[in-house]
Order: structure tokens, then sequence, then C-alpha cells
């Protein structure tokens, strides 16, 4: 199962997890995954077809638009950072 | 002056040939044309140097000329011109240099005095006061910064965007390093929640305009920053007239209509900005280079909705976070400003504070882009207004 890293923003709708382990032998199908178990994660991350434009998906470092999109393969020992914009100055 | 050393000032100048300040001009003139190719040494000590010296001279002191001198005139056949104030110990450096192998030493005959006195331009260069050497001692032991980069520092202009958790250690640090000039601006007053990390206020300024409560701790730090508080928020009026001021941006901001006003206004004028920002135990920062690397837009095209942006006063932070990311911006304002390093050009750095760890992501630019993209029109691009429900701190 590859590892999803959460940006704080999105913890709350994973029950506070920071990381969480999904399944898929693509971006798409471990998202898929990802939203069966915390639905709430759908509507931040992808509430269309695509990955939302406030949000930033990377596999292994490498941001996902410049690779295949939601096709990008994934292998088991993949990381998947999910990092939406973050405007605190605070 | 006594007999010996007439004596041995008469040996030098049978050794060494001796030209006039008009003769050097005219080799220095025909350098300028690539016609000859000489090495003007001034070769007095610092405090002459420092009151003026001929332009286009390099200064090695005599003092340490045999050990500078390969260095900086590694071919022993060049021409070197060797100068002092009266054109005496320029004769006994020349004999030096001879020993030493150089087959072409000349010196100015009568030295910098009488290259004055015949009219010939000079150049008085910029150098530090006591006070300022004294204080900038420890930036000027590193030879990346040096003299001439504190000046440059000195002579930078930095904008801050926001006085509060991320421009509060950023501004405190530059105006420590001796940023001659910095821009603040925010139209909040100082609140008691602000005090847990916004460390240019404190107790007393509670009530007061926060980018004059600002000022007054920088100019209580160091009188020799220019601090120009600005009690207003950038909007589309006043943006692009307040950075065309400043040579780099420390974005701060809290909220997203802010930066992506800042981001299309710093695209069309070319300007830096060294984005940050927190949230809780977690902080990201980069460098918006335009044109050099992505910008915010290539980021993230466009802002969240509001309910996807808990971005505002009931995100929480923990206080000294905004102090480790704002003083990694002041850390990076500086490397762009003196032109070392690697700068965060097209780099996303992640820190999180409980695991205690620090974390890169690569970030491309888009070549779509709306605002630094190849058909981009960062002029006609919408601005936005406050998403969050609660107003910001």
């Amino acid at each position: 199962m590859a590892t999803v890293r959460l940006a704080p923003v999105l913890r709350a709708s994973a029950g506070g997890a920071k990381q969480v382990s999904a399944e898929g032998s693509t971006l798409g199908e471990v998202l898929a995954n990802l939203y069966e178990r915390f639905p709430a994660l759908k509507e931040q991350i992808q509430p269309g077809e695509e990955v939302s434009r406030f949000i930033n998906v990377y596999v292994n470092d490498q941001d996902v638009r410049y690779l295949q999109g939601l096709q990008t393969n994934v292998a088991p020992n993949d990381t998947i950072i999910l990092l939406p914009a973050m405007a605190g100055g605070m | 002056m006594g007999k010996a050393s007439r004596e041995f000032l008469r040996q030098a100048r049978r050794q060494v040939p001796e030209w006039s300040p008009a003769q050097v001009k005219e080799a220095l003139t025909q350098q300028g044309e690539a016609k000859q190719d000489v090495v003007l040494i001034d070769i007095r000590e610092k405090h002459e140097w420092n009151e003026a010296y001929i332009p286009g001279a390099i200064h090695l002191p005599r003092g340490f000329l045999e050990f500078d001198v390969e260095e900086n005139v590694p071919d022993k056949e060049q021409t070197v011109i060797l100068y002092c104030a009266g054109g005496w110990r320029s004769l006994l450096a020349g004999t030096t240099l001879q020993q030493m192998g150089y087959k072409n030493v000349i010196s100015l005959a009568g030295g910098f005095g009488q290259w004055k006195g015949s009219g010939f331009g000079f150049t008085m260069p910029r150098t530090l006061n006591a006070d300022q050497a004294k204080r900038y001692s420890r930036h000027l032991l590193v030879p990346e910064v040096g003299e001439q980069g504190q000046i440059k520092l000195l002579d930078a202009r930095v904008l801050l965007l926001g006085a509060g958790g991320l421009g509060s250690p950023a501004g405190y640090y530059l105006a420590a390093a001796g940023i001659g000039t910095i821009g603040i601006i925010d139209a909040d007053i100082v609140d008691e929640s602000n005090l847990q990390r916004q460390i240019l206020h404190n107790a007393k300024s509670v009530g007061k305009y926060k980018a004059e409560s600002a000022r007054d701790t920088i100019q209580a730090l160091n009188a020799d920053v220019k601090v120009i508080p600005y009690v207003e928020r950038l909007d589309e009026t006043n943006v692009k007239r307040i950075i065309a001021d400043y040579d780099v941006i420390i974005d701060g901001t809290d909220n997203f209509p802010t930066r992506y006003l800042l981001n299309d206004a710093a695209i069309m004028l070319n300007k830096p900005v060294i984005h940050g920002s927190v949230f809780r135990f977690e902080g990201q920062l980069t460098v918006f280079k335009p044109y050099d690397g992505p910008c915010y837009r290539c980021l993230y095209p466009e802002p969240p909705p509001a309910a996807l942006a808990p971005s505002c006063a009931e995100a929480g932070v923990l206080g000294v976070l905004p102090g480790i990311v704002g003083i990694l911006q002041a850390t990076e304002a500086i490397k762009l400003i003196l032109g070392i390093g690697e700068p965060l050009v097209g780099r996303l750095l992640t820190y999180d504070a409980l695991a205690g760890e620090f974390n890169e992501l690569r970030l491309f630019r888009d070549p779509k882009c709306a605002a630094c993209g190849e058909n981009a029109h960062p002029e006609a691009l919408p601005t936005y207004t406050e998403v969050c429900a609660l107003p910001a701190q």
C-alpha cells in the first residue's frame, strides 16, 4: 500500500491522521481508495473529475501534473503528498 | 630620511623605471581601448585608499604585497604599475617585485599626489564608518559578505508584507543585519493575542498600529535602518506603486487575495517574492523569482473556496513556528541581495516542527501559467476578496 501524507489543513477530514495508507496501482485508484475510507477528503481534493486546482499532488516528490496526472503509476512503497495552498502568515 | 635610506632609494630608482602621471594615464586609456594591458596596483595603507584612489587600481597594501601579488598578477611578464602617495614606497615595492621575477614593473613618479596635482580623476570608495565596522564586524569576517557585501545590504530595500508572525522575525533580523531600508505594510493594530509570536511588538504596543510599533522596535535596535511604515492594506490601487520601490518582498500575509495580488504585480515589475506560510506545527517557504522559476499561480492557479481555506484566526499556530519560517525568509532575502548561494527558487521547503523534519519539493514553471507563462497577461488577472469567515489575526 502506498503512503499518503496529508497537509495539516486536510487532517481533520481523515480523523486527524498525518499519514494514511491507501491501495491502488495508479494515483486515481489510490485516491479513490482514500475517499472510500475518508469521504470528506473527496470534496477537498477532487470534487469533480480532476484534482482541484488549489491542491498539488506529488508522487515521490514529483508534481503529478508533470507526470501522468491521475494515471501516474503508484508502487506500494511510493509516497504521495497532498499539498493545498496555504495562506497563513499569522 | 637618513643617509642609508636615501642611498637605498637611489638604487631602487636606477632599477625601477618611472612613468609620469601623463604616461600612466595614457597607458590606462589605451587599456580601456584594449590596445595595452597593464595592471595598476595601489600599495598604500587602507586608510589612504579609503580616501581616494585611481580608477581601475587594485589595492594590495605593501605590507602583504609579496603574499598577495601572485594571486592577482600570475603572469610575470605582465606590465605592473605601482603607486603610493609620493612615489617612494612604490620604488621600493618595485624592487621587491623584480626580485620575485616580475619583468615589467613601473613606478608612478610622484605617486597619487602628483596624479591628483596633474588634474587626473580619482574615485572615492564607499566604506563603512567606524561604528558600522564594529556593529557588522561578524559580517565583515565572512568572505561572502565582507565590507562590499555589507554596503550592498545597507543599500538594499526590503518590503515586509505584514508585521505579524512571519514579518516580525524576518524584519527584526533583517534590521540587525543592516538592511538599509525596510518598508512595512500592515493596517492592523497590535492585539494581546499577537504577542505570543509577533516579536516586533510588546505589551506597550497593544492598541498601536503594527507598522508603527514595528518601526519603533527596529529603530531601537539599529538606527542605520530607515523604516517606512504603510498603515494601509495592499490593494489594486497601491500594490504597484509600493512594491516598485523595493528590491525584495517578504510575503508574510495571512490571506489568499493579497498573495495573488502580490504575485501578479511582482511579475509585472520583476520583483522577487519570498513566500512563507505557517499552520499549527508546519510551515513552508519558497522564492518566487519572476521568469527564473515558478510563480504562485504556477503552483495554485486560483485560490481555494472559503470552506477549504482555514487560513485565518481559527487556524492556530505554535508561536515559535513563524519565527523559524520568518528567519528562513530573511536568510533568503540576504542571499538574493548578496547574490550568494542557492536561493529556494523552484523549491518548496517544508518544516514539520513535531516531526523535527525539513523536506523539499521541486516546483515547476507552468508554461501555460496565466501570470508568467508564454502568453500570460498578469495585468488582466482577477483579484479576489477575502474568503475567510473570521477576521484575520
